[in-house]
């Protein structure tokens, strides 16, 4: 808390606290003041999270019923079976018959729950017939969106900045659940969803749409969804993937179709003019900058932002020897990755996820910041040549 | 149940050659079962304040969004640490401790039945907390996958993890020979009469928890030790690069960790039934079909491990399969609730602390009850599994359950071990306390959990922000309960009026009939059950 001065954070805790309090004082009386958000699941725009909305108040209300009605009984004796007031225990112990009734109703209840529970498993099952497929892949700790249909593909990160994480600015409406490039995607379109991870497992979820896939290296899992209603949707990372778990959301943008229509134009000319040509020979600055950019969207969650790493878990790369020693064998682990005793570590192969003009631009970055001043710059001819 | 005269007098006084070393040494050679059902009881007291101190450093941190006392890397160790402590450090040995002092007792037996190995059982708890402990200190810090230890996270992750598996190794290593040894002591050292369908319920769950003990714990070491190859040696069993995959270390996980929840709830079921009925009264109600609840409850366990993994994306009959057999365990669980229930019904109610902290346990262990079941619905789960209602869920059952059962059980047995008396205002101080904090920190987690906020996170979005506050406050005012209850027991032990022989009214298994406190060798000549 730097340069927010503690009078104001005592103020903001103070107003939280009355916030709290208050909202704890209205569940207690009605309830129904608050935004819905804060107490249920979120409005569904889609079919299958209406179901799974309608599913939950119908289990939920029907619990809340049986709780009150065998806690009633219990109370009931609490209040009036009390030694305290004179009142002699009564010694039976046994009954077939109550132990069956107890027995067969709540079986039958549970019927009257799964009925409807197997309906929508089966309609979340279904992912035939998709009007487009969208290819997603879990990195630590960025979401990757490839549209199939359209040969384009791109990374989504978390663009929160660190000084509103770190409490040094005020944070914004969106706080940790804003990112650079959302998913888009048409409205009234039935998506599919290809999930799948590259290095841990992630858990892809977007609860408006009541979607949320496991994320698993190795293997790609389906879900799909229509969302019926423009708009921007959040979610976040829901299965533990490491340091960075809490700070990988999901973001998606849906658009009216023609409003996609124009989108989709405008990622396909992006993506044609961004094959930089190869052999064209960059400024050193210019990599050094673009460069910057790379590393704070891929490697500044490992690495830091100061180059220090990690002690114990992530290398410093400020004044390490593979940053300032020869170009080759710094491009190779940036493509490669680190393989320690057979198995893949947190430094992955970057191969597939960065063009050559990003690897050269990073490599640059780092040879010429911080501490390292090699002078040196790396060029995409030079990536190029090493992968093989 | 048995009933047992209350004039019958075991009168060990005048043979209570109690022949063993002074000091430390007791301790370390022990091979009393009452010495190592104490030994284990502090043990579980310490893991369990060790674990508080990490969950309130947790809560501390999600006081207010944004980074402020730890780093990320530094709280999902925290959240790793805090399952594994509480799970394998408090909660079950809390619960030998309980089977150690009170089977032998209600069951008119001298001992366990392997003593030496009772002894060894226990003081392999210290060493494996010492390294689940240690592994702070390590390069990379403890252990930061989550207390499941999900591959190839935990496969990716530093020595910490090492660390981790040979505790649990160790730890199951320990579970395995307690279970034996409880399985061996019920089933060989009744006392004559004691017949199966006469014993204590609590020796009933006792009973059926071990055998889950000895048919999951070797499953968990398995599961633990492919992960060891798999980080070390080169095997690729969760690899899919290798022709492994990262699923089949849930399903062996799970196929370990569902039975494990019974684990540590069925304990705590036998001994809320034996305090109701004591409180009440009047004779448990329906102790039959209590006794074919449990066992039904732990058969159901092991065909239900997948609904804790219903978003790995598993074909609809899988998911539909394991979403009926969840449901199912709904019966005997209700089954459980109406019976203590029924036990109550027309008694003649009195309300000291331990029948506080059991009709507490029935509240609110409903409540987590209700929750799994709506959890069990696949596409409600698919909404809310890994969000702060499964954090919820758990703790209702997990705190409000396992551990409300045991405080009730410390202060029901307390007078018969120690000779002495609690102070029943501080007793009554620390139940209320306990729950009112409870519901404070963990009921606002079911609305974070439907609002969408995930756990196992070090900051999060501000919508999230009042509830996690509220539970900030709730979880420093029970932990702060909890010094309450250490205090007291301390201060009963030391200085709590001398208790009679059986200070319950209603209370009637085996060990009333032992004098206050109950010497040290016990049931040498069986006790007449009739």
């Amino acid at each position: 808390m730097d340069r927010i001065d503690t009078a104001s954070a005592a103020t903001e805790i103070a107003r939280r606290m009355g916030h709290a309090a208050l909202a704890a004082s209205l569940l207690a009386s009605s309830g129904a003041v608050y935004a819905e958000r804060e107490y249920n699941l979120q409005t569904p725009v889609t079919s299958i999270a209406a179901q799974i909305f309608d599913l939950h108040t119908y289990i939920m209300w029907t619990c809340v019923v049986i709780f009150v009605g065998v806690f009633s009984v219990m109370f009931y004796s609490i209040f009036a079976h009390r030694k305290s007031k004179g009142h002699q225990a009564a010694q039976f112990h046994e009954n077939t018959m109550v132990e069956i009734v107890w027995t067969v109703i709540p079986f039958l209840i549970l019927l009257f729950m799964a009925f409807p529970a197997t309906k929508t498993v089966l309609a979340m099952k279904d992912a035939s017939v998709p009007d487009m497929t969208v290819k997603v892949t879990g990195f630590q700790w960025k979401w990757h969106y490839d549209y199939l249909d359209h040969g384009f593909s791109y990374v989504s990160n978390l663009t929160t900045p660190d000084a509103q994480i770190h409490n040094r600015e005020v944070k914004g409406e969106h706080y940790l659940l804003e990112v650079d490039q959302p998913m888009v995607v048409p409205a009234g379109k039935k998506v599919r969803v290809l999930i799948t991870a590259g290095d841990v497992i992630h858990s892809w979820w977007v609860p408006a749409f009541g979607v949320k896939q496991d994320a698993i290296p190795g293997f790609v899992r389906d879900s799909w969804f229509t969302a019926e209603k423009p708009g921007i949707y959040r979610g976040q990372c829901a299965e533990l993937c490491g340091k960075e778990h809490g700070f990988m959301p999901i973001v998606v943008e849906v658009k009216s179709a023609d409003d996609y229509a124009k989108w989709l134009d405008a990622q396909k000319k992006k993506s044609a003019a961004s094959v930089d040509d190869m052999n064209k020979v960059w400024d050193p600055n210019d990599l050094i900058a673009r460069g910057a950019k790379v590393y704070a969207a891929n490697c500044v969650a490992c690495h830091q932002a100061t180059g220090k790493g990690v002690p114990g878990a992530f290398p410093a790369l400020d004044g390490s020897p593979v940053v300032n020693g020869p170009k080759d064998a710094q491009i190779k682990i940036v493509l490669n990755g680190v393989v320690k005793d057979g198995e893949p570590t947190a430094m992955v192969a970057w191969k597939n996820t960065l063009s050559d003009t990003d690897i050269a631009a990073v490599i640059t970055y780092t040879r010429n910041s911080w501490g390292n001043h090699t002078n040196q710059a790396v060029q995409p001819a030079e990536v190029k040549a090493d992968r093989s | 149940m048995s009933s047992i005269p209350h004039d019958h007098v075991a009168g060990h006084a005048h043979d209570d050659h109690a022949h063993h070393p002074s000091g430390i040494m007791r301790w370390i050679t022990t091979t009393n079962h009452k010495d190592i059902g104490t030994l284990y009881l502090w043990f579980s007291m310490i893991m369990f304040l060790a674990g508080g101190v990490l969950a309130l450093t947790i809560r501390t941190e999600l006081f207010q969004p944004g980074l402020q006392i730890v780093d990320p890397e530094f709280f999902n160790s925290l959240t790793t640490l805090h399952g594994l402590i509480m799970i394998f450090g408090a909660i079950m040995p809390a619960a030998v401790g309980f089977a150690n002092w009170q089977v032998p007792l209600m069951i008119g037996a001298p001992d366990m039945a392997f003593a030496r190995m009772n002894n060894w059982s226990f003081w392999l708890l210290p060493f494996a907390a010492t390294l689940l402990i240690s592994s702070f200190l390590v390069p990379g810090g403890a252990a930061a996958g989550g207390w499941t230890m999900y591959a190839p996270l935990s496969v990716q992750a530093g020595m910490g993890m090492d660390f981790t598996i040979f505790a649990v190794h160790i730890l199951g290593a320990s579970s395995i020979m307690g279970a034996i040894n409880i399985i061996t002591t019920i089933l060989n050292l009744r006392a004559p009469g004691m017949t199966l369908m006469k014993m204590p319920l609590f020796v009933w769950t006792w009973l059926i928890t071990a055998y889950l003990l000895i048919a999951v714990m070797p499953v968990l070491a398995g599961a633990v030790t492919m992960l060891l190859t798999d980080r070390h040696f080169g095997t690729s069993f969760f690899n899919a690069a290798g022709g492994g995959d990262p699923v089949m270390f849930q399903h062996i996980f799970w196929f370990f960790g569902h039975p494990e929840v019974y684990i540590m709830i069925l304990p705590s079921f036998g001994i809320v039934s034996t305090i109701l009925p004591a409180f009440s009264r009047k004779p448990l109600f329906g102790y039959a079909s209590m006794v074919y609840a449990t066992g039904s409850i732990a058969i159901l366990s092991f065909i239900v491990w997948a609904h804790h993994m219903f978003t790995v994306g598993m074909p609809a009959a899988g998911q539909v399969f394991f979403m009926y057999a969840t449901m199912l365990i709904a019966v005997p669980t209700g089954v459980k609730v109406f019976n203590w229930v029924a036990t109550m019904w027309k008694g003649s109610l009195t309300f000291e602390t331990p029948m506080l902290f059991a009709i507490g346990f029935i509240f609110l262990f409903t409540m987590g009850g209700f929750t799994g079941l709506v959890l069990a619905i696949t596409p409600v789960d698919i909404q809310l599994q890994d969000t702060y209602y499964v954090v919820a869920h758990f703790h209702y059952v997990l705190v409000a359950g396992s551990l409300f059962a045991f405080f009730g059980g410390i202060y029901y047995w307390l007078p018969k071990w120690s000779g002495r008396m609690y102070d029943e205002t501080l007793g009554k101080w620390h139940f209320w306390l306990s729950m009112i904090f409870f519901n404070v920190t963990f009921f606002p987690m079911h609305f974070l959990g439907l609002a969408g906020m995930p756990r196992r996170i070090p900051d999060y979005a501000t919508q999230f922000a009042d509830w996690n506050m509220v539970a900030s406050i709730g979880a420093f005012g029970f932990g702060l309960s909890q010094i309450l209850f250490l205090y007291t027991v301390l201060k009963a032990i030391r200085f709590g009026p001398r208790a009679p022989a059986r200070p319950w009214e209603g209370s009637d298994t085996l060990e009333w009939t032992l004098p206050s406190p109950v010497p040290y060798h016990t049931f040498e000549t069986p006790p007449a059950v009739v």
